[in-house]
């Protein structure tokens, strides 16, 4: 029997074709004959296209067809069709629908060619007239008109927030201090290195074979049916390797639609890659306007909570996300008034970006704990440690697993957080000011259905499956390990696959609820496959069990074996022979228990502790080294896990000073579509970075105890920077990103 | 971006010829900022004529005059690390490595360099209005997001920047560009290179259509012992300049005997204020000195709302580049970074 | 451990059912040209406006090297140029006959074998998603053969020009520190 997989830091399992260009991704599987489609993009914000001359465009050498509103083929009708796992409550966008403009850079027409070149030049020249409207993009301009969200299936996922308690004007008017404070968080887009693509291969008969970029295959699936109504037989979607998301493929995105609209209608295979402009055209993390007013006691324990959240979306979706539910979960605080708001304006609807909602909301809170801090005169960790939460308050329930004090605990030693002088702008080093900040993180620890595949091959070799997908998190190491440990066996024994709709279902990842839900599956799908296996081993001869089953037996790399007696054995070999050389199998289904669920709040806790570098006279500052402390239950895999925190610690660092969407409200549009002028960090903006994981068993969570990481390790960053930029000068700036400008 | 016939020239004689008489026809060289615009269908070209195949202006040479001469085809990367640059005119080496990214700067060449559009975020979008890019339509920067735009030089019609790096050393060294044209050869000083916006917002220089710059000229001095190149941006590397200072100072018993100070990230040029460079004279390299001279230098800079920090910024940025030249061994980090 | 136990049958079946054929244009300004890519000599029949990238990718086959912006703005698409790191997405196809191209696809020493970077990067686990990785891979063979970076410090500024969305930087820069040692 194999050492058990889960917990070692094992090397991604697909590491080898990823560093040698052989993975391939969705606009990468060519065939002879693909027909290439680049998409037109209207160029007002609101308004109607009177008319299009697509006619001049199809005369041009190559061009095989222009598809626009006018002459699409019939699509579903109803809002419901064009539905997807992680559509707002609305009325989803439907590309290509009529000649109504919602928003700009909407997707007004498709130009397929024979290359690429050709779609792309006949793009440029499609000539269209609008009629165009007055817009309005702008959120500080319309917070008047702030409304309650519509509720619907995807607030269930991320709740509203909850009722006041206990009456927060009063005991904030009564505390001993007061804080309170604005934030500004911009609009911010997901940017994954790779457009986004999708190649319908058309087969004989109609059968659509798809790849596409996208966090769910059978989401595309659905949604491809369901808009073109086609049979779920008749199409499959496979997402082999995805060049990074972070929500950006939580949704069906347009090129879907278009590469298999231009599939059917022209019965030819066609690929459709968005440009990096076009990137900015379908979904973002909406700009947010927040306050947070906290009133505390002399000794620290905050008695007053307001955190009150104005959000943009667009006119046709209430997108919600959870920005000001945290705070309460985090701190037990007696009177809490907790308010979440919308503005539709004339911009598309915002969409789930790496950590949505609370990577917004927690810089707030964070902030505001920072400020009281300091305004008593009580270390910033100290002041959570008076305020911590043995139980989650605002709902009144006990947390699953909370080893939050220990992230505190453990990171401020490792990072040195007692070498910390308590008065702002009392460290130095060399000519520049020295700061340290810290600040917490939480993200939910959700599950949700989920189905798994395993099976004994025809040559007797483990193989478990999944429809889900890997954008980079290592589901692939992940759960092959998980697979590996039900069997006995190494990772080098087992294939998981995976990103296929004909595979068993599995939801949109995000949420980092994937090794949760799908891991379940896993072990779930493996249980059932091994009893299985030993009922059949116990019908052969030579291989006798008593009622005790299961526990009479070890499963080895190719056989069953008796505890007991380890010669008498069943090969596996054998039982595939017994059944007539086929692959035995089980697919199993793994629900969360929702009443057991329901009793326990569920979340992954960190503590995020920076230190900056701040040249004063010129403003320039630099995260010079950061340590996370994780609180995230089991840890799969030790290598990729610590990888999911590092990098969201440098998504941090972006959201603090580097990344944002810059728009220019007379247009209605953003003005830095491109990787030049919206700033992810470079190299050389990354220094030392760190993460711990402390110990956390959980088991109420789900049956591995591992709560997901692809989120926690951004959502105490940016607080931490902005906290430590003001130890080191003293200047509390409460708008993301900050610029070094704006320390002069 | 339109498709284009294509040539490769094997003289330069042979490439002024194919482009000048067609208004529609363009070089190509390192092609980083052409095929980009390109793409953009911001630049339009029917034909490109490709300069890489010229067998000459590949080299970096010594002049008769002590000076050295920056073949036009030769790569950013190869001329910044080229001995006789590392060795007499290290602030070129900075200002060249300053800018964009390795592989960029092995594509990109020095005549390209020069050539470089702003990187003006209404001049790169084709459906806003722009006069650079489309006369008499308007400049949307001004009233717009313009953060990285002008303080200085700028007109009603335009506040671009010109983003260039190397320039802003080429400025201070007082370098000359060598053109050849259908009217024959010619030099200009390397500060009348480039043009301010003014009426014609749409000419970023004085290079006429069918002219192609063979060469740049430096001139001996090349302020090798105190100098320094400072680059403020929006991240460490791998941006363009919001505030730069390129810096050469020669001194005598600890006081200034020249001084060379241009600016970039402020305006449509590098911006170089002789009258500032001449109060220094005597002077000794303090914070007092080099303000003053900042002064001189950001006299009637104008903000236009994001951009006000610009003012200040560059005030400060003179005073610390200065301070970093006395003593560069130990200030110049990569990435032009503040040390 | 092996690196390879993952196949992807599906999609593995159809490209190898489907061979990628070069393509020819039917406008008048085709040109045939020849690039060297990885030591073997490939014709193609172009119009001009094919940049390297897409003649890589779409003409020839050779979908490592990627396409993150197509303007010269990530580094993805970074391949060697008779040994020199470029952009491929910003020069044109047609501009490079009688170079010397090398792609991810042509720095292991064999088939059986990876370059010593692309272990480091494995070990390292500096990728998540991968797409930046053959761009962030070819970059630095060409900024070790440079020979200017020495310092971590120096490897970090000129390796700036490829950018990662996952945030592998730290990783990155480890795997390729072992490189200069």
């Amino acid at each position: 029997m194999s050492k058990a997989q889960i917990g070692q830091p094992i090397s991604r399992l697909e590491g080898h074709l990823k560093v040698t260009g052989s993975a391939k991704y969705s606009g990468e599987f060519n065939l002879e004959g693909l027909l290439y489609g680049y998409v037109v993009n209207s160029t007002i914000v609101r308004g109607k296209i009177l008319s299009i001359d697509s006619a001049s465009v199809k005369k041009i050498p190559g061009v095989i067809d222009v598809f626009t509103h006018e002459n699409r083929p019939s699509l579903a009708w109803f809002d419901m069709q064009y539905s997807d796992m992680d559509a707002p409550p609305g009325s989803p966008f439907r590309p290509l629908y009529d000649n109504e403009i919602k928003y700009y850079a909407q997707p007004v027409a498709l130009v397929v060619a024979e290359t690429f070149e050709t779609a792309r030049y006949a793009a440029s020249l499609l000539k269209i007239d609008y009629e165009a409207e007055e817009f309005d993009s702008d959120l500080k301009k319309n917070t008047a008109r702030a409304r309650d969200p519509k509720v619907g299936l995807a607030t269930m996922l991320k709740p509203l927030p909850p009722k006041p308690k206990g009456d927060f004007e009063n005991a904030y008017g009564e505390a001993d201090a007061q804080v309170s404070s604005a934030y500004w968080h911009g609009t911010e887009h997901h940017n994954p290195m790779e457009m986004h693509a999708t190649t319908t291969f058309y087969e004989k008969g109609g059968k659509l074979t798809i790849f596409d970029k996208t966090q769910g295959t059978i989401n595309s699936q659905l949604y491809a049916c369901n808009v073109f109504g086609l049979s779920f037989s008749d199409v499959r979607v496979i997402a082999p390797y995805i060049g990074g998301a972070f929500g950006s493929g939580l949704r069906p995105q347009y090129q879907l639609f278009m590469s298999v609209m231009a599939a059917i209608e022209l019965k030819r295979s066609v690929r459709v890659t968005l440009d990096r402009e076009q990137m900015y055209s379908f979904g973002h993390r909406p700009p947010t306007l927040q306050r947070v007013r906290l009133g505390a006691t002399k000794d620290g324990k905050v008695t007053a909570l307001n955190h009150a959240a104005i959000a943009e979306t667009s006119q046709f979706e209430d997108y919600t996300e959870v920005v000001v539910n945290w705070s309460h979960i985090l701190y037990p605080v007696e009177n809490t008034l907790l308010e979440y708001q919308l503005v539709p304006l004339d911009v598309y609807s915002p969409l789930d970006m790496r950590a949505p909602g609370g990577s917004t909301g927690l810089p707030a809170i964070e902030s505001a704990m920072d400020e009281m801090a300091y305004k008593l005169g009580i270390d910033p960790l100290e002041l959570r440690l008076i305020n911590y939460s043995e139980r989650d308050m605002a709902e009144d329930k006990p947390f699953s697993s909370k080893e939050l004090r220990e992230c505190y605990k453990q990171g401020a030693e490792k990072f040195g957080w007692a070498e910390r002088k308590p008065e702002p702008r009392s460290m130095k080093r060399g000519t520049k000011l020295v700061g340290y900040g810290m600040a917490t993180g939480i993200w939910d620890a959700m599950t949700v259905p989920s189905r798994a595949e395993a099976m004994l091959d025809k040559d007797g070799k483990l193989r478990v499956n999944s429809a889900t997908s890997d954008i980079g998190t290592g589901t692939l190491t992940v759960m092959t390990q998980i697979a590996a440990d039900e069997f006995g066996l190494s990772v080098d024994d087992v294939t998981f696959e995976y990103g296929d709709s004909d595979m068993a279902f599995a939801p949109i990842e995000g949420g980092s609820f994937t090794v949760s839900s799908v891991g379940s599956a896993v072990v779930k799908a493996c249980k059932s496959l091994r009893e299985k296996l030993l009922k059949r081993a116990s019908r052969m001869e030579n291989f006798s069990l008593s009622d005790q089953g299961m526990s009479q037996v070890r499963f080895e790399k190719d056989r069953i074996v008796l505890s007991e007696s380890p010669l008498v054995a069943v090969s596996y070999f054998d039982l595939i022979a017994d059944n007539n050389g086929k692959a035995i199998k089980a697919d199993t289904t793994s629900v969360p228990n929702p009443l057991r669920l329901k009793k326990y709040t569920r979340a992954a806790h960190s503590a995020a502790f920076v230190e900056v570098e701040v040249d004063e006279q010129l403003g320039v500052i630099n995260v010079t080294r950061a340590l996370t402390a994780v609180a995230g239950g089991k840890i799969i895999n030790p290598k990729t896990a610590k990888s999911q925190i590092v990098g969201a610690m440098i998504w941090g660092i972006s959201k603090a000073l580097r990344e944002e969407t810059i728009s220019d409200h007379r247009f209605g549009k953003y003005m830095n579509p491109n990787l030049a002028e919206y700033h992810l960090p470079v190299h050389a903006d990354i220094h030392e970075l760190d993460a711990i994981f402390v110990e956390e068993h959980d088991d109420i969570v789900n049956p591995l105890g591992a709560k997901g990481l692809g989120e926690i390790g951004i959502v105490g960053m940016a607080p931490a920077i902005a906290n430590a930029i003001y130890h080191a000068t003293g200047k509390r700036i409460n708008h993301l990103p900050i610029h070094f400008d704006d320390l002069l | 971006m339109n498709n284009f016939s294509y040539k490769k020239a094997s003289s330069v004689q042979e490439a002024v010829g194919q482009v000048s008489g067609h208004s529609e026809a363009c070089f190509i060289a390192g092609g980083t900022n052409l095929i980009d615009l390109m793409k953009y269908n911001v630049a339009k070209a029917d034909a490109l004529v490709d300069l890489n195949t010229i067998t000459e202006n590949h080299e970096i040479s010594e002049r008769e005059d002590g000076g050295i001469r920056l073949g036009a085809f030769v790569s950013n990367n190869d001329t910044a690390y080229h001995p006789l640059i590392t060795e007499r005119y290290p602030l070129l080496n900075r200002a060249i490595l300053a800018g964009a990214t390795g592989q960029i700067r092995n594509m990109a060449t020095n005549g390209g360099n020069l050539l470089q559009r702003t990187r003006c975020y209404y001049f790169y979008d084709i459906n806003t209005p722009c006069n650079k890019r489309e006369p008499g339509s308007g400049c949307s920067a001004i009233g717009g997001y313009n953060r990285i735009m002008a303080i200085l030089g700028e007109s009603e019609n335009c506040i671009a920047v010109f983003p260039s790096d190397m320039c802003v050393a080429l400025s201070a060294l007082s370098a000359t560009v060598n053109v050849s044209g259908p009217d024959g050869e010619r030099s200009i000083p390397f500060v009348d290179f480039h043009r301010l916006p003014g009426d014609t917002p749409e000419l970023d220089n004085n290079l006429r259509h069918g002219e192609v710059i063979t060469s740049i000229d430096l001139p001996p001095k090349g302020f090798s012992q105190n100098y320094s190149y400072l680059k403020l941006r929006d991240r460490n590397s791998y941006a363009f300049a919001l505030v730069s200072v390129a810096m050469g100072l020669e001194l005598e018993n600890n006081r200034i005997k020249e001084a060379r100070i241009a600016l970039g990230g402020v305006a449509h040029k590098p911006w170089r204020v002789v009258e500032a460079e001449l109060f220094l004279e005597n002077k000794e390299v303090n914070e007092e000195s080099l303000g003053q001279a900042a002064d001189i230098i950001l006299k009637g800079a104008t903000g236009y709302g994001h951009n006000d920090f610009k003012i200040d910024l560059a005030k400060r940025a003179i005073i610390r580049n200065g301070l970093m030249a006395l003593n560069p061994a130990e200030t110049q980090l990569p990435g032009a970074v503040p040390n | 451990m092996s690196f390879c136990v993952y196949t992807f049958n599906p999609a593995a079946m159809l490209t190898e059912n489907a061979p990628i054929l070069p393509k020819t244009e039917r406008s008048f300004d085709t040109k045939s040209i020849t690039l060297t890519v990885n030591g073997k000599p490939r014709e193609l029949n172009v119009m001009p406006w094919v940049s390297l990238l897409d003649a890589l990718r779409e003409y020839i086959g050779l979908t490592g090297t990627k396409k993150g912006c197509d303007h010269g703005q990530c580094g993805a698409c970074t391949v060697l140029c008779d040994g020199k790191r470029i952009l491929s997405c910003l020069t044109l196809a047609t501009m490079k006959e009688g170079a010397e191209i090398t792609t991810i696809e042509g720095i292991a020493p064999s088939d059986t074998d990876l370059h010593p970077l692309q272990k480091a990067f494995i070990e390292n686990d500096a990728f998540q998603c991968g797409y930046c990785t053959p761009g962030q891979i070819c970059s630095a063979i060409g900024m070790l053969q440079e020979g200017k970076a020495h310092s971590r410090e120096e490897v970090k500024e000129l390796m700036s020009g490829n950018l990662c969305r996952c945030g592998a930087n730290v990783y990155i820069i480890d795997a390729i520190m072992e490189g200069i040692k």
